[in-house]
């Protein structure tokens, strides 16, 4: 089985179901001729033609507003927002329009988009290439959210977001694009959606994260066994609809949790997960949940590792929670 | 009933006053009533009559929905009084493969396309009948049998969207255009932008209505661009484009076709400016008397696109009193029939409030619609 890093995986993904899928199209700035920014789509261009993947003017409202046009045509579009940063021109047509085009038409016009965007930080892009806006899509009925960690899933996820019948926010955290490595398969597979992965076993705290702060919740995990902690660390992969029976089913059995996520802390996916634990493990909790996150500022450029949930703040976390 | 509906003097006043006419703006119907022979678009009589019909539809509805909504029997109503040329003229110069996107005034144009009157009544009560479910308030239909879009309220959000499914037509060799329902506010909006810029960079098949009606609510047209017209907007983003008399039905239909055949033959985007006037409020909630003279309003009556087009048919000798009586009361009867058949109708059942949100229930809309289900409003809904 070939090794492949994240970049190489969703490339990989993407040719093979526009091999499989001729309706599939990507559009997006720099996504044709170079490649994108970030090479994901790089090949792609040479191979499928300037009618398959499309450079566009560069205005991210019109990328995803024709996007949905050629979905309602009957294409099965994956546009690519270069950052998320910059996903907010397209916020209206995302949120106002993408998320409530089934429903509102009374499910004669459903609207299906994958929007694949790099998000995260730690790579020294200061405000404007390092948010995590996961939560702002998670908060709109109608739309699916899923952050990858690693190679494997990111294929996998892909190709079950381009099947699957809803609009899709893809969000890859650039920070692993090509520090996470692993075995990928060749050919078709898919991750199901709406599926955790319970990466390390652990009976004393559940710790929940997703995308790049994965690898530092393990690493804060491999701390806390120094000393004799186990943590349970679970991988969200999808983040809505979220896999609410392993967390709860992890929670029951650790009674501790502790949440983390590179986004603000404030209304940051980790209250909704710490709501939804409340309503449904109350009572089997043993310590007051907590959560690892980014702080409530912009985020900043000299200070990025102070300001990211790191393994150096994870790992007391983990303790406190433990040890409570 | 319908005294505006009457042959008056709409020639008496300049054809378009108030509006920043330009040389160039296509007019085809002269003020005798006659068609000008070297601008003439050639409409078949029968679909000159079959317009005029639709248009006389489209008005009855538009005081009976007024009428409802001051009854407190429906709870909205946003119309097209005195632009029904520019929206009927322009869907009827649209082939059958063609798609409409519309803005949220353009319900003659659905019912032109095949949208029934019942449906529309339908969505118009928000009853379990509506083609959106109820999931919508009213005037905010969709009809896809129709090749007629879905309505949101946002301003400008169909323009790109029109352009991508343009786009993917073209990708895919199929013959077809777009075209986009928009009014002269939404010349503001980001996205009249991007879907100008899209389209004119990647060509594609789309016709661009923008209704210049006058108004944005309260806002006039002047405060929504300096430049000297809307239409003049087209030539920065290399798009031809053109301005013609809205209240024309020939000139809105000859400047349509002309749009739709450079589509089609592979020329790309038009932008069309249709003058027009905004004759009622913005909408059932709105009370223009806050903004405007009714003087302006009532020179705008008498170019009445009705009268003016009746007009023609009396010229032509396509139409007489009797015929008009027997359509009022005929449409009156439909329209009777629709309400009526619309009001009885039972509202949404609660359970169908989550579907289509997603092609299917993800556990957390399966637990709200349990507890919706099992809540104190559950038994009896419907008999409210």
């Amino acid at each position: 089985m070939p090794q492949m890093n994240m970049v190489q995986a969703i490339n990989d993904g993407l040719r093979l179901e526009m091999k499989r899928d001729e309706r599939v199209v990507i559009l997006g700035e720099d996504v044709g001729k170079v490649g994108g920014v970030f090479r994901v789509t790089q090949g792609l261009f040479d191979e499928f033609g300037d009618d398959r993947v499309i450079d566009t003017p560069l205005s991210e409202g019109g990328i995803i507003g024709a996007a949905i046009g050629m979905a309602l045509y009957g294409l099965v579009p994956v546009p690519e927002i270069q950052f998320s940063d910059f996903i907010f021109p397209a916020y209206d047509q995302i949120v106002s329009e993408l998320a409530k085009y089934r429903y509102r038409s009374g499910g004669e016009y459903p609207a299906k988009l994958v929007i694949r965007t790099p998000v995260g930080g730690g790579i020294r892009g200061g405000h404007y290439h390092s948010q995590s806006p996961e939560s702002l899509f998670i908060h709109v009925a109608g739309l699916k959210v899923v952050c990858p960690s690693n190679p494997y899933d990111a294929k996998g996820l892909l190709l079950a977001s381009i099947r699957d019948p809803d609009p899709v926010l893809f969000f890859e955290p650039k920070r692993v694009y090509r520090a996470a490595k692993g075995e990928v398969p060749e050919g078709d597979y898919t991750v199901d959606i709406s599926k955790a992965s319970v990466v390390r076993e652990g009976k004393h705290v559940t710790v929940i994260a997703w995308g790049a702060m994965l690898y530092e919740a393990i690493a804060a995990a491999d701390q806390a066994a120094a000393q004799g902690i186990e943590s349970e660390v679970i991988d969200l992969r999808t983040l809505w609809p979220v896999d609410i029976d392993t967390i709860v089913e992890s929670v029951k059995k650790t009674g501790r949790v502790v949440v983390v996520h590179e986004a603000p802390k404030t209304c940051g996916f980790g209250a909704e997960l710490i709501a939804l634990i409340n309503e449904k493990a109350f009572l089997h909790l043993e310590a007051p949940p907590k959560r690892v996150t980014g702080f409530d500022t912009p985020f900043p450029y000299t200070l990025e590792m102070e300001y990211l949930p790191l393994a150096h703040r994870i790992f007391p976390a983990i303790v406190e929670t433990a040890s409570f | 009933m319908v005294t505006s509906i009457t042959p008056a003097a709409w020639s008496q006043v300049p054809s378009v006053p108030q509006s920043p006419k330009h040389d160039g703006v296509v007019e085809v119907q002269r003020e005798d009533g006659s068609l000008d022979p070297t601008m003439d678009p050639k409409v078949d009589n029968d679909l000159v009559v079959a317009l005029y019909r639709h248009m006389v539809l489209v008005r009855l509805l538009d005081e009976r929905m007024v009428l409802l909504q001051r009854q407190g029997r429906i709870g909205f109503h946003i119309g097209s009084l005195g632009e029904e040329a520019a929206i009927l003229g322009s869907a009827a110069a649209l082939g059958d493969n063609d798609w409409l996107f519309p803005c949220y005034r353009e319900f003659g144009a659905a019912l032109w396309r095949g949208m029934t009157l019942e449906a529309y009544m339908h969505n118009m009560f928000g009853n379990a009948l509506d083609p959106a479910k109820g999931r919508q308030m009213p005037d905010h239909y969709t009809c896809r049998a129709a090749k007629f879009g879905s309505i949101s309220s946002p301003i400008g959000t169909q323009i790109t969207q029109a352009v991508g499914f343009a786009w993917a037509a073209k990708m895919k060799k199929d013959p077809l255009a777009t075209l986009v329902y928009f009014g002269e506010g939404a010349t503001s909006s980001n996205e009249f932008h991007n879907g100008m810029n899209f389209a004119g960079v990647f060509k594609t098949p789309t016709v661009f209505l923008c209704r210049n009606n006058g108004w944005a609510i309260s806002v006039p047209a002047e405060r929504q661009t300096a430049s000297a017209s809307f239409a003049e907007k087209g030539v920065a983003y290399g798009i031809p484009s053109v301005q013609c008399d809205g209240n024309d039905l020939f000139a809105v239909i000859k400047v349509t076709r002309d749009a739709v055949a450079r589509a089609a033959a592979g020329g790309g985007p038009t932008l069309i400016e249709a003058l027009t006037y905004r004759i009622s409020g913005h909408s059932t909630s709105d009370d223009p008397k806050a903004y405007r003279k009714d003087d302006v309003v009532e020179n705008w009556r008498k170019k009445d696109p009705l009268v003016r087009l009746r007009k023609y048919l009396d010229t032509a000798n396509l139409w007489t009193d009797a015929q008009q009586a027997e359509l009022e009361a005929k449409i009156d009867g439909e329209l009777k029939s629709a309400v009526a058949k619309a009001e009885e109708a039972a509202p949404p059942k609660l359970e169908t409030m989550f579907d289509d949100v997603y092609a299917s229930l993800p556990w957390n809309l399966k637990e709200q619609k349990a507890e919706l289900l099992a809540g104190p409003r559950a038994k009896g809904h419907g008999q409210h």
